[in-house]
């Protein structure tokens, strides 16, 4: 298997490919103009089809075994969503919280 | 669920901005997918999410379950039979008051339909979180809002013209069920989502608590031994969830501070109330809501006269009357030819 960021796919790799969907100027008239300007553009991950390196067009494999075409963007991507630090503005709440509940209420 | 039936799942997201930065709720969802098996498209910003929805239906001949078929309202409708019968097990009555997180309509017109399916008729409350001033379409705007459900980008357009979505005909009809429409800010429910951590031991992602911070403030104005339910349908992970959501709201150039939620602005700043006491509702008028569906609904359907068919079906569809879809129709220059 592939590490992760590598450049280069061997067939049978998990990776992610993009594609556009509707070029910017192609956009539906219902959107804002920020939007017009910018293509709709789709990723996707799948198992690749052929040995390929980031940035050429490839086919894949999806996880319900359908081919999709692309450009090969990443080999093995990573989820890289956090939960990140306890925000300050938060930190405080649960004391304050429990401080206000002392001596009265039910628990 | 089609991962344990053996079926074959396509999931079609709203991820991503046009820089690619997606949005951490909508990452983890995309995840969680893949998790049990099913294939994710991940689009950037836009409505057109629809036509590529509708396209891969056409040519895979997949079944739509949306969230908006009969089948999706049916599966919410057992939600709001249990809250009903739970509360009654427990308290020997019903409850009074239901708050329901509302978005696309669906959570609402299912839990609504459940509860009156039991013969309870507890009053439905519809909680958004108020996002007014962010354009739903908007690539700059996407990533500058916290909640990428439950707020009245979605919860105001889908009651008032339902039959926007992915099916012909839209089942989640949140009108017809609403008895009152809150809105919060995001700083209020990022508030009472930490409170449920802390309080009660709950743990969840903050979408689902938009009905929870709504029914913090409603419970000040009930009578003590008065039951309001809070209809919560969130979990939680890495990005869903409030940290995750705060982080990256500031990655955004979102301001986020302690103080009064009055205070904050959609887009800009995010105001995390120093006391309970600073959660408030606003109320929506759902009159003017009513009168915006019964609109679209002569326009959609380029009428220019309406008959009794029509009359008892708006007044269904707004629950209201006769009387009420008459005057609306008369102010709409619509003539009425009443039998």
């Amino acid at each position: 298997m592939a590490d992760i960021g590598t450049e280069q796919g061997r067939k049978g790799d998990w990776v992610q490919i993009h594609s556009t969907v509707l070029p910017a100027g192609q956009r539906s008239p219902a959107v804002p103009p920020e939007t017009q300007a910018v293509p709709l553009e789709m990723r996707v991950k799948g198992f690749l089809d052929h040995d390929a390196a980031v940035g050429d067009e490839v086919t894949v494999t999806t996880a319900i075994g359908r081919t999709l075409k692309g450009t090969l963007e990443a080999v093995n991507p990573p989820y890289t969503h956090t939960f990140g630090p306890i925000p300050p503005e938060l930190v405080h709440v649960g004391v304050e919280l429990r401080e206000r509940l002392k001596g009265g209420g039910d628990r | 669920m089609s991962a344990a039936q053996g079926l074959k799942c396509i999931v079609v997201q709203e991820v991503f901005d046009s820089r690619g930065v997606g949005q951490p709720e909508i990452l983890e969802k995309g995840r969680h997918c893949e998790a049990y098996g099913a294939e994710v498209l991940q689009l950037t910003v836009g409505p057109e999410l629809f036509y590529v929805f509708l396209a891969i239906l056409e040519e895979t001949g997949f079944f739509n379950a949306s969230l908006y078929t009969p089948f999706g309202i049916a599966g919410i409708e057992t939600i709001g039979a249990e809250i009903a019968e739970d509360v009654k097990r427990r308290e020997g009555r019903f409850p009074d008051v239901v708050v329901i997180t509302h978005a696309g309509g669906g959570n609402v017109t299912g839990t609504a339909r459940g509860l009156r399916k039991v013969g309870c008729r507890a009053q439905v409350v519809g909680a958004s979180v108020d996002l007014s001033g962010l354009h739903m379409a908007s690539d700059r705007d996407f990533n500058r809002k916290s909640f990428t459900t439950g707020h009245t980008g979605f919860g105001v357009p889908f009651a008032t013209w339902p039959d926007r979505a992915d099916v012909p005909r839209n089942a989640a009809r949140p009108l017809r069920y609403l008895d009152r429409y809150l809105t919060v800010t995001q700083g209020e429910v990022f508030y009472v989502t930490e409170m449920l951590a802390r309080l009660e031991g709950l743990e969840r992602g903050p979408a689902g608590n938009t009905s929870l911070a709504a029914a913090v403030a409603l419970a000040r104005g009930l009578d003590k031994d008065q039951i309001v339910v809070v209809q919560e349908t969130e979990y939680t992970g890495a990005g869903k969830h409030h940290y995750a959501q705060l982080n990256f709201a500031k990655e955004q150039g979102i301001q986020v501070r302690r103080g009064d939620p009055r205070e904050s602005k959609p887009g800009e700043s995010t105001v995390i109330p120093e006391r309970p006491e600073q959660i408030k509702v606003t109320d929506f008028d759902l009159n003017r809501m009513r009168r915006s569906l019964i609109r679209n609904a002569m326009e959609g359907a380029g009428a220019k006269s309406a008959g009794n068919v029509e009359l008892d079906f708006l007044a269904e569809e707004t629950q209201t009357d006769r009387a009420f879809v008459k005057q609306t129709l008369g102010e709409l220059g619509v003539s009425v030819n009443e039998v």
